[in-house]
């Protein structure tokens, strides 16, 4: 665990913080806010891999945790990074989201219609499923915790 | 009356800005109400859809519409918004002030330069298809970076220019499957066309329309959510039709 932390996931870890900058760029957000966006994203992609290398689940049950609880910390994340910056939270959030959100399953599934594998489909709606409404969670869960630490710092 | 008229006005343009550019309904109602409470009407009824914003003053016996034609995403424009609503609320700038900062807002914003666009588009492909497929040989990640620069630059292109919606999408993903095809005849070994095409889509994909379509839904609007992800998968299935199509030739 110790050697695949230090060898894949600081190279995992490095690479969401590019992904994330990078889409931050190119959703125009503000140009002081890309670095911390992009840790944002580095810590939420970090805590989805380790959480599917530990857990000895179906791999189903393994995106839905796994993509929960990265939810939940790019929301704390992105809430702290906001008061920090006096920024919306939606400019950290959404840019941090781009290696954990449906996107390329949703394109599978109408790759998989196409070329005529309606099983493949299924299976990647499923996921697109699981992962979109786990992650709407997560930024619920978030929103509550963000209002705790809101609530007890003042 | 002339009053009245400019805060309805301001209101609507402010939330008009935040949803063009990829607020959630409940943020765009919550700043609206802000700003009209702001304004000296704390009971202005405010209603957001997708596709079109009302704000009425029952104090007034008035109320205006506005129509939302275009959605993208540009949150400099919501940040934008946000600090101006600040300075609006704590009393640094007036009414005309903030509705004249509005319209600046809309017109001009500084935007990244289009290389910083092609680099970004570039980086976000390459690290995503090492990311989730652990591939990387030479020709995959010469490949994904040309793929995905091109991709996009079509994307952005074709938007830019045309406004045909979700035809951008189809020329850039057919584009990314044309070039990974190029790439798969030139490279004889270690060539993997499926996690290129992953990572060259992924600046193009709807993935963050797709995870706000069930926030707006789970936030009430249920209207507004199930209609953005219409349009998620709409674009979506405009990218798999394009890939699709290169992707017989295999």
């Amino acid at each position: 665990m110790w050697h695949w932390l230090f060898t894949v996931g600081l190279l995992q870890t490095i690479l969401a913080y590019l992904a994330t900058s990078g889409f931050g760029v190119l959703l125009n957000i503000p140009r002081r806010a890309v670095n911390l966006s992009g840790w944002v994203g580095a810590a939420g992609w970090l805590t989805y891999e380790v959480l599917y290398q530990v857990l000895p689940l179906a791999i189903d049950v393994k995106l839905a945790i796994g993509n929960l609880v990265a939810a939940v910390v790019i929301g704390v994340a992105s809430g702290l990074a906001a008061r920090y910056k006096q920024m919306p939270m939606i400019i950290f959030n959404i840019p941090s989201l781009v290696p954990l959100v449906p996107g390329g399953q949703s394109y599978r599934v109408v790759r998989n219609l196409v070329t005529g594998q309606p099983q493949v489909a299924n299976q990647y709606l499923a996921q697109v499923v699981i992962i979109a409404g786990v992650i709407a969670l997560g930024f619920l869960i978030a929103e509550f915790i963000n209002r705790l630490l809101w609530h007890f710092s003042h | 009356m002339e009053r009245e008229n400019l805060v309805m006005q301001t209101t609507l343009l402010a939330g008009a800005i935040l949803l063009e550019n990829g607020a959630e309904i409940a943020r765009v109602e919550d700043t609206m109400q802000r700003i009209t409470t702001n304004a000296g009407y704390p009971n202005a009824q405010i209603f957001v859809l997708l596709t079109g914003i009302t704000v009425a003053l029952p104090d007034a016996a008035a109320s205006q519409v506005r129509a939302i034609h275009r959605r993208g995403m540009d949150l400099e424009k919501v940040d934008q918004v946000n600090t101006l609503s600040r300075e609006f609320a704590t009393h640094r700038i007036d009414l005309p002030e903030f509705a004249t900062a509005l319209k600046h807002v809309n017109q001009a914003v500084p935007t990244f330069p289009f290389s910083w666009l092609l680099l970004a588009a570039l980086v976000v492909s390459v690290t995503l298809m090492v990311a989730f497929t652990g591939h990387a040989t030479p020709a995959d990640l010469i490949t994904c970076a040309l793929a995905g620069v091109l991709g996009f630059a079509a994307f952005y292109w074709i938007n830019h220019f045309g406004q045909i919606r979700f035809l951008s999408e189809f020329i850039g993903a057919f584009l990314i499957g044309l070039v990974t095809l190029i790439g798969f005849y030139l490279t004889p070994t270690g060539y993997h066309p499926d996690a290129i095409i992953i990572g060259a889509v992924m600046p193009l994909v709807p993935g963050v329309a797709i995870t706000n379509a069930v926030r707006d839904t789970m936030t009430g609007n249920l209207l507004s959510g199930p209609a953005r992800a219409i349009e998620a998968i709409l674009s979506a299935a405009a990218i798999g039709l394009g890939i699709a199509l290169t992707s017989i030739f295999y």
